[in-house]
């Protein structure tokens, strides 16, 4: 591997962690969980949520159950 | 939820039900194999561990025995590292192997519960920045700088040696129970192993422990703020700055999370630098000139605004917001005081160990150990470990990383904070943490108070302080307590030699306070928030309707009860004559450790059920420490006959002096100043009762419960069923040979399978 594909590949990995850190990807995880759940063929799957509802969601969910944040 | 009975010493139940699935690849290793991996020393693993080792050693010695006329932070930079590296090597692995046997074959709540939202496999490595963003606030900032007093070597540690033996070993244990009993709470944990006495009196403990820890973090801020122009502008743009985010995340571009905070954080930058340029001018400096009273008040007000709004629109922008400073300034200050190598000349022991002095009042035993909660043991943090975290670990033998590890990451936040706090001038500090009834506010009656004091090595000039002050662009910095304003000063110093040099003083300065007053103002409204459905809970056994969360009434008048309990203490601190952080943060502490003291007993009780009663002294020694700690220091602060320590005493002085018909006691100039004393210190005194009785109730439900299980052979466990698990991941940061093989048989499975698909 040449410098330039390692910092390429440097850049991506930190990318990937800022965005798993920041809660980025929860829609990426709920939509491969969805698809893992439901796979064809298993029977009429339920409606997968598009991103905007999902975040709608989230944050409503967020709502009822609150996190704590530390002193 | 049932007992189950089992025989002790035996890692899993049902081991059968755990059997390896043959269609699929090993989803763990052999115990065995982990074992060999262990005893394997290479020589490249011998030197590496032999320098740590060493380099440890070398750095102690340099800290504790050489302690020249300086000393240099590097030293404590290496102590902190090699000490945890050590203790997480070798003693949270005897953890791991003897006391908690996580068992790799079970699945975790994140796979057999999985949903996609609240119950998702996170890696690892994400995982443990999440959970450092959450147990890491202003608690470990705070407290060492107050405790930077007593001398650098105390409270260095304190820390270091209290996070490897009692808080990592805290956080650890209850993210493993709380994940074995899908993500259970400490309150239900309580519960589940000390029935309804101890559960009970560790919910109401919880309770208070939340109002007291949030009253005081509001009261850091408004110390911060409190006739500081440029940071009242700074601090409240991020409110509408917050608002915009959340709007562009709802209904612009949802769940672009980065994008929009670091157009937050630039617009931080934007308010901070604007907030230099308003306070320079004479309307913006009138403007935002806001004494403490009328600023409590309106965090007050924020307070409860902010708990009653959607989360959308404020709390969860601004917690990205927050969490993006936290990791980034952390990081920053980290990589910054390894460049610069700031010369202490700070004594290892101060003038104060003996008998306390004019911040924290009271000898070292025990006020250091209440002094500095957070960073070496903090009994919040199992609110938190037994919260999200667990509901995201992909694998059981990954919370030894996470949640050890993750605690060690928060030590080391207060081992920076403690060297930014020991790197300021002595006069200096003592200048800003010496409360105004002190120093009388100003800056020659800081000057006569300091140098009276009569410190080797200190000599305070007028200039000093006036100096410093135009540098970090206040007008004053004598008696600005509470720590964050020290800690901004401290950092300012080590940053601006890095970048900027003296003309970036106050920018850095008023970047921390930002950095600072951010995760305070998260930590209150999220800390009402969750006190508030806890509130609805409780008061749901007695009037069914509060249990229903969505009722609007309800939810504004439990919202409201739990903001105006905080609010009470806020003011109370505010307001008081004898300077309100100096006599609140000891009960901030104490409350802290009591929370721990009672995470450790519910621990202790889970441990003996499993009837592993050989390991005990893992939970037992640190629950034993905090115990005494936190015990004799609420005797001291409730039955002391020496004021400035016992609240009960100076209630006393002060209700005497009025009596006797006196106009002026002490450092109170006016009848009203002394009846807010007497007032403040019976406050003060009954939540001291109250803690910990609340916490001797639990500690002694907990002896009595591991006692039952001694004395019965009672074995069993709330654990929730043992699943098979079908999948596999490392346990630490980085994979073992043996992991990684593994690792790459799953890898090129799922290729196969993706390509199989794909021809399909």
């Amino acid at each position: 591997m040449n410098t330039v594909e390692l910092l390429k590949k440097g850049a991506r990995d930190l990318a990937w962690f800022v965005k798993g850190v920041m809660g980025e990807d929860a829609y990426d995880k709920y939509k491969a969980h969805h698809e893992s759940r439901h796979r064809s063929g298993e029977g009429e799957a339920p409606p997968v949520m598009t991103e905007r509802e999902f975040w709608r969601d989230q944050t409503d969910r967020q709502d009822t159950n609150p996190q704590g944040r530390c002193c | 939820m049932g007992t189950r009975p089992r025989t002790p010493h035996e890692s899993t139940e049902g081991a059968g039900t755990l059997d390896r699935d043959p269609a699929l690849l090993a989803v763990a290793l052999d115990q065995s194999t982990h074992d060999a991996e262990e005893a394997h020393w290479t020589p490249a693993k011998i030197a590496l561990w032999g320098g740590i080792s060493l380099l440890g050693g070398l750095s102690w010695v340099m800290l504790a025995v050489v302690r020249g006329e300086t000393v240099n932070a590097i030293w404590f930079v290496f102590a902190a590292v090699c000490t945890y590296l050590i203790g997480y090597r070798f003693y949270s692995n005897y953890i791991q192997k003897h006391l908690l046997k996580p068992d790799d074959r079970r699945a975790t709540p994140a796979e057999y519960k999985a949903d996609g939202k609240d119950y998702a496999a996170t890696d690892r490595r994400v995982l443990f920045g999440h959970h450092f963003a959450a147990i890491a606030g202003a608690g470990p900032l705070v407290g060492p700088v107050l405790a930077a007093q007593m001398g650098y070597l105390p409270g260095t540690i304190w820390i270091i040696v209290g996070v490897v033996l009692a808080g990592a070993v805290q956080d650890y244990l209850v993210l493993f129970f709380s994940m074995r009993r899908g993500g259970r709470s400490l309150g239900q944990m309580a519960r589940d192993e000390l029935g309804k006495v101890g559960g009970t009196a560790a919910l109401i403990a919880t309770l208070a422990i939340m109002v007291i820890i949030v009253a005081i973090l509001a009261l850091v801020v408004v110390n911060a703020l409190a006739a500081s122009p440029w940071g009242v502008f700074s601090v409240s743009m991020t409110i509408p700055i917050a608002l915009l985010m959340g709007c562009y995340l709802r209904f612009f571009r949802p769940g672009k999370v980065t994008e929009v905070s670091i157009i937050g954080f630039i617009l931080l930058l934007a308010a901070i630098i604007g907030g230099g340029m308003i306070s320079s001018t004479e309307w913006g400096a009138a403007f935002f000139h806001v004494d403490p009273l009328p600023l409590a008040i309106g965090i007050i007000i924020y307070g409860f605004v902010a708990a009653i709004l959607p989360v959308w629109l404020l709390l969860a922008p601004r917690d990205y917001l927050s969490t993006f400073m936290k990791i980034g300034t952390i990081g920053m200050l980290a990589i910054a005081i390894v460049i610069v190598r700031p010369e202490i000349s700070v004594p290892a022991f101060s003038e104060f160990t003996a008998n306390g002095g004019p911040v924290v009042s009271g000898s070292l035993f025990p006020f250091l150990f209440v002094t500095i909660a957070c960073g070496a043991l903090s009994g919040f943090h199992a609110l938190i470990a037994s919260g999200t975290t667990p509901k995201l670990i992909e694998k059981e033998r990954q919370t030894r990383f996470i949640g050890y590890g993750g605690m060690l990451m928060e030590s080391f936040v207060a081992i920076m904070a403690l060297v930014a706090a020991v790197s300021i001038d002595r006069g200096i500090y003592f200048a800003m943490n010496s409360s105004a009834a002190l120093t009388g506010g100003t800056v020659q009656g800081a000057v006569t108070f300091v140098n009276s004091l009569g410190l080797t090595g200190v000599n305070l000039t007028p200039d000093m302080l006036t100096q410093t002050a135009k540098d970090v662009g206040e007008a004053t910095i004598v008696s600005r307590s509470g720590g964050a304003p020290t800690l901004s000063v401290g950092l300012a110093h080590i940053m601006q030699q890095v970048a900027g040099g003296k003309g970036m003083m106050a920018f850095w300065y008023h970047f921390a306070i930002m950095f600072e007053a951010l995760f305070i103002l998260t930590a209150v409204d999220a800390g009402t928030r969750v006190a508030r459905f806890m509130l609805q809970d409780s008061l749901g056994n007695f009037f069914p309707k509060f249990k229903n969360t969505s009722w609007r009434t309800g939810a504004w008048l439990t919202t409201g009860i739990m903001v105006l309990a905080w609010g009470a203490v806020l003011i109370m601190g505010v307001t008081d004559p004898l300077g309100g952080i100096n006599t609140l943060f000891p009960l901030f502490g104490i409350a802290n450790q009591l929370l721990a003291a009672i995470a450790l007993a519910v621990c202790m009780a889970i441990v003996a059920k499993r009837g592993m009663f050989k390991y005990l002294w893992i939970v037992a020694m640190p629950l034993a420490f905090a115990a005494v700690v936190t015990i004799s220091a609420s005797f001291l602060k409730i039955f002391s006959t020496i004021p400035a320590v016992g609240y009960f005493a100076q209630n006393r002085a002060f209700s005497g002096a009025l009596a006797a018909g006196e106009t002026s006691f002490g450092t109170a100039k006016t009848v009203a100043a002394m009846e807010a004393v007497v007032r403040n210190t019976m406050v003060q005194g009954i939540l001291s009762v109250l803690f910990v009785v609340l916490a001797i109730i639990v500690m002694v439900t907990a002896i009595q419960a591991t006692w039952r299980s001694w004395k019965g052979r009672d074995f069993g466990t709330n654990e929730d069923p043992a699943v098979p698990s079908q999948m596999f991941a490392p346990s630490g940061f980085l994979p073992t040979p043996a992991e990684k093989e593994l690792g790459a048989s799953w890898d090129a499975q799922a290729r196969l399978e993706k390509s199989a698909k794909s021809n399909r």
